[in-house]
């Protein structure tokens, strides 16, 4: 009776082996039978990727580096910005980490795209039922929560270690404040502007495109900032299981305590999070700027 | 009369959870505090019975949380009510599937909002064209509408402003030529003035008044001030608590208001400037009316009282306006009920 109160009644060592190897046998039964179908599936997203990679890297320093500023100008409308870019780049290319950054970018780009195309359709759905953003939420709970080392064992047991498992830890990662923010965004849209709508006998695609969705865009830009800047943080964890890029160099720094290397790659990382934070974000406030602004 | 425009009949509306069980509270006489507390459901509406005749300006008054809000949105069918009928031209609205309720939003009905609710992202003119625009009217058809009402608002000039760029008055303005450019007959307008400036809010008033005078729409507007309700109504309807208290021409209203709520809400009201000289005339029965002074029935007191103190006639003698004479109206009585 004492012992009761002292140790909590746990399952007996051996069910518990038993329940392990079982659960882990049919996993891996599971990932023998269908590992090659979700390769084959994910077949198209894997020639994007590489695609970008290749492109990036194939493409001339001062070219990539003039689309770059342009973009950079165009996204923020800022040469401060323009400038700190090109100082970021230099410094990257000067110190060896151009091809690294450019791996990484052909990721972050991939696995933004892919998570734009999940997200926001997932979190439009979300903000139309209560039902559906109950069942979502703790599913984005657990995608946040859970450390990725724990869903990439399942992932590699799937796929093997490669690019695309990777790709498809980073999207995990950084995916949930897409969909929040999507979410939340729509679902604050002032509602005397959907009476409106309603009034005027707009239907639901109608208020959806012309009113939700615009409404709710400085919100939804908001969440794909969130969504790179996540992406990033996932790149080095990310190449554990074999995603090329800024990541790798760091992980063998650790393992063999080249401090100079880790901190170069390290600030690497950092430069290409504060150029895409600035710009998309600037960019993000210029799409609203007539939100504001001054009563004639 | 002709059959009116829009009819409500027995409507009833009730907030909360179970509002069909909450109806037999209602029914039984159970009041809006004590549905509250005891069954915690909110009377919306009570057995709301009106007529909106077409062509007319009805207002709606009461103050804040009477339920004229919710009353407004069972015409257009924003709001679902519990029990009762809204009918427009004889077509039960409430029975209208959402293709049919769409089409009738679309081609019958326009709104005005308190918060003008314009969309931040469009500008002006694709504001006004949005009820054009959402019908896939084609757009130089649209934009020639558009473009039209916003000259008739006076904001041209203003068509590629984003509403941010604009004062509150003139957001209703534009708030105001999008529901004109709908075109419906029906006009419904909630609160449309009560977030504006005196100043303003007159400004738009005689806006209104001056367009209706032209376009004859059936206008339900919404107001919890009493001067405007006055000014603008062709007859006001007064709500409280979900209840209409009473309905009329704002001169019955002011001259014999059926319960003290009414009454309160009339006492203070400069009585010359709203009743006109046929609503307090008594008819012609043999009286003695030589020298009598002729007035215009349709004349508002303030306008003729100065003349009735400097020539002080016993009687006035109230004529139409193709001089026939058709009542008359004795000064005392006239003081009567400016005293009152």
């Amino acid at each position: 009776m004492s012992n009761f109160l002292v140790e909590f009644p746990e399952m007996p060592n051996k069910q518990f082996r038993e329940f392990k190897k079982g659960v882990d046998a049919s996993y891996k039964d599971f990932a023998r039978e269908w590992g090659d179908f979700i390769d084959a599936m994910f077949e198209p997203l894997l020639k994007m990727l590489v695609f970008f990679e290749k492109t990036l890297i194939a493409t001339p320093w001062p070219i990539f580096m003039i689309v770059l500023l342009g973009l950079t100008y165009w996204g923020s409308r800022s040469y401060k910005l323009v400038i700190g870019t090109f100082l970021a780049f230099v410094f990257i290319g000067y110190f060896r980490m151009w091809d690294e950054t450019m791996s990484t970018i052909a990721i972050i780009l991939t696995s933004v795209i892919m998570s734009v195309v999940i997200g926001l359709p997932t979190g439009i759905a979300m903000s139309r039922s209560d039902r559906t953003q109950s069942i979502v939420t703790p599913i984005l709970d657990i995608m946040q929560t859970m450390p990725p080392f724990v869903y990439l064992i399942p992932i590699v047991m799937l796929m093997g270690i490669g690019k695309i498992p990777g790709l498809i830890a980073v999207v995990i990662y950084a995916i949930p404040p897409l969909i929040r923010l999507t979410n939340l965004g729509i679902r604050e849209v002032d509602k005397e502007a959907l009476e409106a709508a309603d009034a005027f006998g707009a239907t639901k695609k109608q208020k959806l495109y012309q009113v939700q969705l615009p409404l709710a865009l400085p919100t939804i830009f908001a969440g794909i900032n969130q969504t790179i800047m996540m992406a990033l943080a996932m790149v080095i964890i990310a190449s554990m299981i074999g995603v090329k890029g800024l990541g790798q160099p760091v992980l063998q720094s650790i393992y063999n305590q080249y401090f100079t290397k880790g901190v170069l790659y390290g600030l690497a990382i950092v430069i290409v999070a504060i150029v895409f934070d600035r710009v998309s974000q600037s960019y993000g406030q210029r799409i609203q700027k007539h939100r504001s602004g001054k009563i004639v | 009369m002709s059959e009116a425009k829009i009819q409500i009949k027995s409507l009833y509306k009730i907030f909360g959870k179970n509002p069909s069980a909450a109806m037999e509270y209602v029914k039984n006489g159970v009041g809006k505090d004590e549905l509250l507390e005891k069954h915690n459901h909110v009377l919306g509406l009570k057995d709301i019975n009106l007529d909106i005749q077409s062509e007319s300006i009805q207002v709606v008054m009461g103050l804040s949380g009477s339920g004229k809000s919710t009353l407004i949105r069972h015409i257009n069918r924003l709001i679902e009510p519990t029990d009762g009928s809204v009918t427009v031209d004889g077509d039960e609205v409430l029975k209208m599937n959402e293709e049919q309720l769409r089409s009738f939003r679309r081609s019958k009905t326009a709104m005005v909002f308190q918060r003008f609710a314009l969309l931040p992202h469009k500008t002006v003119l694709q504001n006004t064209i949005f009820g054009l625009h959402i019908q896939n009217i084609a757009e130089e058809d649209a934009k020639k509408s558009a473009l039209r009402w916003i000259e008739r608002v006076g904001l041209s000039g203003y068509e590629d402003k984003y509403p941010q760029h604009l004062s509150g008055g003139m957001q209703q303005r534009v708030g105001l030529a999008r529901a004109l450019t709908n075109d419906g007959d029906i006009l419904l307008m909630d609160e449309a003035f009560s977030a504006l400036d005196p100043l303003i809010r007159k400004d738009m008033q005689d806006i209104l008044l001056e367009l209706q005078d032209e376009l004859h729409k059936t206008v339900v507007f919404i107001t919890h001030d009493l001067d405007e309700a006055l000014k603008i109504g062709d007859r006001i309807a007064i709500l409280k608590d979900g209840i209409m208290d009473q309905e009329g021409i704002p001169a019955e209203i002011l001259l014999n208001p059926k319960t003290k709520y009414v009454k309160d809400f009339v006492e203070d009201v400069n009585r010359a400037r709203v009743i006109k000289a046929k609503h307090i005339m008594n008819e012609i029965n043999g009286q003695d009316l030589n020298g009598a002074m002729p007035i215009n029935q349709d004349e508002f007191i303030d306008r003729f009282i100065d003349k009735v103190i400097a020539e002080k006639p016993d009687n006035l003698l109230i004529q139409d306006k193709d001089k026939k004479n058709v009542g008359f109206l004795s000064t005392q009585k006239l003081s009567e009920i400016l005293k009152r």
